[in-house]
């Protein structure tokens, strides 16, 4: 039973997780951690944007130019 | 597993989809065949949910294999070009709730409930055909060509497959529909809100609630967007709330009732300031919240129908169908195709389509789940505001949506009038349902939006509240529709403003750099110049300006589907898969036959209520006549009517040239591709020939 729930939490704790990525994402927020992990593992030399900046500079690009804010009627 | 386990599973999965596609042709058969006994809203959502699942488990996966050849082995642009920014590749629920959000708006809750004047049945029938065979394919192989060319917008993608000329005209094409799109849009808000002082003060208070969002996200708490959400969300429901006081304080009600040309000036005001204004401040909040709030009210919409199982009052296929209904004049064919546009099949998805989910696309044997069916979820809505507005008596829908001019301004006059149509109804229910709802009146609200309100507010307070939470839900859903369509002129008009600075920085360099303040104004003002004309010309139309403008609006966005489809046609030809081809070619003709007989219908009609031409004759006769024809009330009223008319027949007759253009670039597009006997596709990355 307690090894059950112990198999349950992280299912659930993803689920939440999944949850929260999918509400920020339908108003065109992409995740900040996948954003930084990202980074780190690609160029590590170079700066990282904070949450923050980050919060910023995805919110002024789907609004802008060319950005993701177009949606449908 | 044995295979004795295999071959029993595989057969239980047959059995499955053996009952699936029997319960929905059973389904079906109720919905369309009872004749003068209302059926049950339940019969309606069985048949549109069978007939997803099975198109979506044999249909789209016949599209996936055999006509696009999807590739799962393939590196999508997600991957490519990863930069945890714009492409970021990512869980396919979480990329459906993305891409479903982008598709879904206000249009399929509006289309629906206009073709309701017709009955049920061909509105439900075209819904459920045209996503399965036109809007979901359009929508999933748009996706699958621009996953396979680094997530390239529509725009640029027919540049590259079918030349420059085509390209300019595509954008030409989505400029026009843009302005249209707007306009009808906050033509649907005039009508619901012209009038309601409720209304009104609620929506005028999601400004500062959602300026008060903004700064919150800014400076007090960056980057909260869910906590933010939530606190704005309560706030709103406070100002619901508080609406009713207003509604009922003779003085703050004065100060929040606006006729419909106020109105349109109001939006038009707003329009420029707002698309002026920094996003973080109004535009992104209120966003945040409309999107919520929409994803919200969809899946309350749902449960409400599945628990109250409401009765179908309208007929099944009513008298309108000849072409002489109040709400929309022209016969079921072409105008019931064009009139539900989105819901069926939408152009506009194509540009979202071809946005911000092929960058995020993990794999392309997700193409199908996200492309598809989130297309049918969108046709679900439409079914659902289809019995939002079919459970409503069929008089109460008449009266809602008639004109002014046909049914008059009073319950007496309109009951009167509607009755002898043969829909019986007393002034007494009329003036009894608006009470209902806490407004004055619900005669001539056109536009669907008032509609769907009074339909879900039967049906959310058979959930709870009973008719005592009648007003709360409908200003709810008001609000819900103001909220999001507000959101939509905000974000459209900039998106507008950057197409025109992206066609004048042809003529005028200097018009291409968005970060001047000069060419920002000019281009904005231009835009919302363009649909603030169409809107206010729809305000003071004496036919009730949806009558000329959701038509303009549903041939613009099946043209764009057109459109869409012509270049997913050539890209088949050149990727040498030609005898799929009718998957693409079949919507495509369909699609042109619809929007040019809709077309020429609306320009050469000799009907006044159909045919532009006709209308401007009339008036043009009077005016020589020195007769002055209601409702306008002047010489120059007059005259603008006429100068109406013939700038909507001009609009008609470019859309109609634009499908034909494309059309003809299309087939010479595919022809060249036959006659060169290798793979001309220009994909980026994978097995296939790169040119």
């Amino acid at each position: 039973m307690v090894c059950k729930l112990c198999d349950l939490s992280p299912g659930l704790r993803l689920f939440g997780r999944r949850l929260k990525q999918t509400a920020n994402l339908m108003v065109g927020m992409p995740d900040y951690d996948t954003y930084a992990a990202h980074r780190s593992a690609t160029h590590p030399d170079l700066p990282v944007m904070t949450r923050e900046e980050f919060f910023r500079e995805r919110q002024a690009r789907r609004y802008g130019a060319g950005g993701g804010g177009l949606r449908c009627c | 597993m044995s295979s004795a386990q295999a071959s029993g599973k595989n057969a239980f999965n047959w059995l499955l989809w053996l009952a699936v596609s029997v319960l929905g042709a059973v389904a079906l058969g109720v919905v369309a065949l009872s004749r003068n006994e209302p059926i049950n809203a339940i019969w309606l959502v069985t048949a549109a949910v069978c007939t997803y699942l099975v198109a979506f488990r044999f249909y789209s996966m016949f599209i996936g294999r055999s006509v696009l050849r999807i590739d799962p082995t393939r590196v999508t642009p997600a991957y490519r070009h990863n930069d945890g920014l714009d492409y970021v590749p990512t869980n396919k629920w979480v990329l459906f709730g993305h891409h479903f959000a982008a598709i879904a708006g206000a249009g399929p809750l509006v289309g629906p409930v206009l073709a309701a004047q017709m009955g049920y049945l061909p509105g439900t029938l075209w819904i459920l055909a045209g996503v399965v065979f036109a809007g979901a394919v359009q929508d999933c192989i748009v996706l699958f060509v621009s996953v396979r060319r680094d997530a390239r917008s529509l725009g640029d993608m027919i540049r590259s497959e079918m030349g420059e000329v085509p390209g300019v005209i595509a954008m030409f094409g989505i400029l026009l529909i843009m302005i249209i799109l707007l306009a009808v849009l906050a033509l649907i808000v005039v009508k619901a809100l012209a009038g309601s002082p409720w209304g009104t003060f609620t929506v005028f208070a999601t400004m500062p609630i959602a300026i008060l969002m903004g700064v919150y996200c800014r400076f007090i708490r960056p980057g909260r967007i869910l906590e933010m959400s939530v606190i704005g969300v309560v706030l709103l429901l406070g100002a619901l709330t508080y609406g009713q006081t207003v509604s009922q304080t003779p003085a703050l009600a004065a100060m929040f009732t606006y006729s419909g040309e106020t109105w349109a000036l109001i939006l038009i005001v707003y329009g420029f300031i707002a698309a002026v204004l920094p996003v973080w401040l109004l535009l992104a909040p209120r966003d945040y919240l409309s999107t919520f709030l929409k994803i919200g009210t969809i899946v309350a919409l749902a449960i409400g129908i599945m628990v109250v199982a409401p009765v179908l009052h309208m007929p099944a296929v009513s008298r309108y169908i000849d072409g002489t209904g109040p709400v929309f004049s022209g016969q079921l064919f072409p105008f019931l195709f064009i009139t539900i546009a989105c819901g069926a099949v939408s152009g506009f998805h194509s540009l979202v389509s071809s946005g911000t989910t092929p960058k995020m696309i993990e794999n392309e044997n997700q193409i199908r789940m996200i492309g598809y069916a989130a297309m049918l979820m969108e046709s679900a809505v439409a079914i659902m505001a289809m019995v939002a507005a079919c459970v409503l008596e069929p008089g109460a829908y008449f009266a809602m949506n008639s004109p002014a001019g046909m049914i008059g301004t009073t319950a007496v006059q309109a009951a009167a009038t509607i009755s002898s149509w043969g829909f019986v109804i007393t002034p007494d229910t009329l003036t009894q349902i608006a009470k209902d709802i806490g407004e004055t009146t619900i005669l001539s609200r056109a536009g669907g939006a008032p509609t769907l309100a009074v339909g879900m507010a039967h049906i959310l307070s058979g959930v709870t509240g009973g008719r005592a939470l009648m007003p709360f839900w409908y200003h709810f859903a008001i609000l819900f529709e103001a909220l999001f369509i507000l959101t939509t002129i905000d974000a459209g008009t900039r998106v507008a403003r950057f197409m025109i600075q992206d066609l004048a920085g042809i003529f005028v360099p200097s018009m291409r750099r968005t970060e001047s303040w000069v060419s920002n104004v000019v281009a904005t003002a231009i835009a919302v110049a363009g649909w603030g004309w169409f809107l206010y010309q729809g305000v003071i139309d004496p036919l009730g300006g949806i009558n000329s403008l959701w038509p303009l609006f549903g041939i613009s966005n099946q043209m764009l589907a057109a459109i869409a489809l012509t270049l997913c046609t050539v890209v088949l030809f050149r990727m040498k898969q030609q005898r799929y081809a009718w998957v693409t070619i079949a919507p495509t003709v369909w699609l042109s036959v619809c929007t040019l007989v809709a077309g020429w219908e609306k320009l050469f009609d000799p009907t006044p209520a159909i045919g532009f031409l006709a209308h401007a004759r009339v008036f043009g006769a009077a005016l020589d006549a020195g007769k002055v024809l209601a409702p306008a009330r002047s010489v120059v009223e007059m005259n603008r009517v006429v100068t109406n008319d013939y700038i909507n027949a001009i609009m008609t007759a470019i859309f109609m040239a634009l499908v034909v253009a494309m059309l003809v670039c299309g087939v010479i597009s595919a022809m060249r591709a036959l006659s060169n006997p290798s793979v001309t596709t220009k994909e980026v990355g994978g097995g296939l020939q790169t040119v």
